[in-house]
């Protein structure tokens, strides 16, 4: 039996340890569109020594923090509608362009939030699929897709204990096959056609015990 | 001589008919052209389907367009906001007809019909809800979805310098839509917050060439508030 009871609802990871974690995977000179949501706090931990491009699918490549008082422009939003600023070497284009350098593969890395992952690397962000809900998906499937890595932060498990790394998501898709790796509070897991493997585990939690907890086979990368 | 610039807004969209598609610019209000859609609701035109990114916020412009019963369909990638109460409830009453669309699937939809390019196939939504009953083909081991253009009787843009031959220049990401409705549009109606004499504009910084745009009015140098989340 394990020494400490691990909660099924949270891992040893803050919200700002995962943002923290996904940024030191951030390599020098890569193009990168971070998400709304907890993806957008990966900005806040980029490694000061590398030069990383921010690119805003609303029509913008080199953003810059969020803006603060006289700093706000109506017209310099992010894709989350919240003011931001310019870097030196920003460019502003139009949302074909945008969206053509995702599509054409020209963004490296793209950091989303996610309902549910499946082992294989589906990805289900969009649409809860109830029946009230009201559909909206922006740029949700064209990220999924685009980008040459997908990256996935999130927690593992939902508020009610329900594991978001599933066999095949119940949730309406947003791409198929499409994650490659996945951050979230317990551990780091590589996803796609060989199967769930976990990079790095945080805390105490084993191997042994994330299987149980999440009900996968699962196996070190 | 060449005079695209119209009086007024009320000049600028007086001949918008029932039942016209009307692309309409802007991501969130940022290249919302306000002043355009409020003339368009003081005209009445009415049985109007609206191609926009977002679906309305608050209860201006494109929301207030809702609200008043004008708008039978829209075309959009993300109607869902924090302050799209005006669209939720229309929606859900059934007096909305919705068609949702990936946003970049969107913007390709709108720079296909201005370039006379009728469809293509994109990876984009392959596998999901949005990709049901739309024809597939695999290229080079690669799966797509095929998506048509979209064409509309008039477009509303905002942009930040105009002349009278229609050249535009748009302002940081209020861009975002502007240059691709404009050539999708049979009638392009841009508002601008200046009109500068013909030469006043850098040929090598014109974003939309004056042939995109039929119509130019100018509103003067307000800008929006900004609007918060999704």
């Amino acid at each position: 039996m394990p020494k400490t009871r691990v909660s099924p609802a949270r891992g040893s990871l803050s919200r700002d340890d995962m943002a923290r974690r996904v940024a030191q995977d951030i390599p020098e000179g890569a193009y990168v569109n971070l998400g709304i949501g907890l993806p957008t706090k990966v900005a806040d931990f980029l490694p000061a020594d590398r030069e990383i491009i921010l690119h805003t699918e609303n029509g913008m490549l080199g953003m810059g923090r969020a803006a603060v008082g006289d700093e706000i422009d109506p017209d310099l939003l992010n894709a989350g509608k919240i003011p931001v600023t310019e870097q030196p070497g920003a460019s502003y284009f139009h949302h074909a362009d945008s969206f053509g350098m995702m599509r054409g593969g020209h963004l490296d890395i793209c950091v989303l939030g996610a309902f549910q992952v499946s082992t294989s690397g589906d990805l289900a962000n969009w649409h809860t699929g109830a029946e009230d809900a009201i559909p909206a998906v922006g740029g949700a499937m064209d990220l999924a897709i685009g980008a040459r890595q997908v990256f996935v932060i999130m927690e593992l498990f939902t508020r009610d204990g329900q594991c978001k790394l599933v066999e095949h998501c119940s949730y309406p898709l947003t791409g198929i096959g499409c994650v490659e790796t996945l951050y979230t509070d317990y551990a780091v897991f590589d996803v796609g056609p060989d199967g769930p493997a976990v990079r790095e585990l945080f805390g105490d939690t084993t191997l042994e015990q994330l299987e149980e907890l999440t009900g996968l086979h699962l196996r070190s990368a | 001589m060449i005079d695209k610039i119209a009086e007024d807004v009320a000049a600028a969209v007086q001949d918008v008919h029932d039942g016209a598609t009307v692309m309409i610019g802007g991501f969130g209000t940022a290249g919302q052209p306000v002043e355009l859609i409020d003339a368009l609701l003081e005209q009445g035109a009415r049985d109007l389907t609206v191609v926009n990114n977002n679906a309305g916020n608050g209860t201006t412009g494109l929301a207030a367009l809702l609200d008043a019963g004008r708008v039978r369909k829209i075309i959009c990638s993300f109607p869902r906001q924090v302050d799209s109460q005006i669209f939720d409830g229309l929606y859900r009453s059934g007096k909305l007809e919705l068609e949702l669309v990936p946003q970049g699937t969107l913007a390709e939809r709108i720079r296909a019909g201005g370039a006379g390019i009728a469809g293509f196939f994109t990876p984009t939504g392959f596998g999901t809800m949005l990709a049901e009953g739309k024809e597939t083909r695999a290229f080079h081991g690669r799966d797509y979805v095929f998506e048509e253009a979209l064409l509309a009787d008039f477009a509303l843009i905002k942009a930040h310098r105009g002349d009278r031959l229609g050249n535009l220049i748009y302002r940081k990401t209020a861009r975002n839509f502007g240059p691709l409705m404009a050539s999708a549009a049979t009638t392009a109606i841009a508002q601008v917050n200046m009109v500068v004499a013909v030469g006043d504009l850098d040929p090598e910084a014109i974003v939309t060439p004056g042939i995109f745009v039929q119509r130019v009015v100018e509103i003067g140098g307000r800008l929006p508030p900004a609007t918060e989340g999704q």
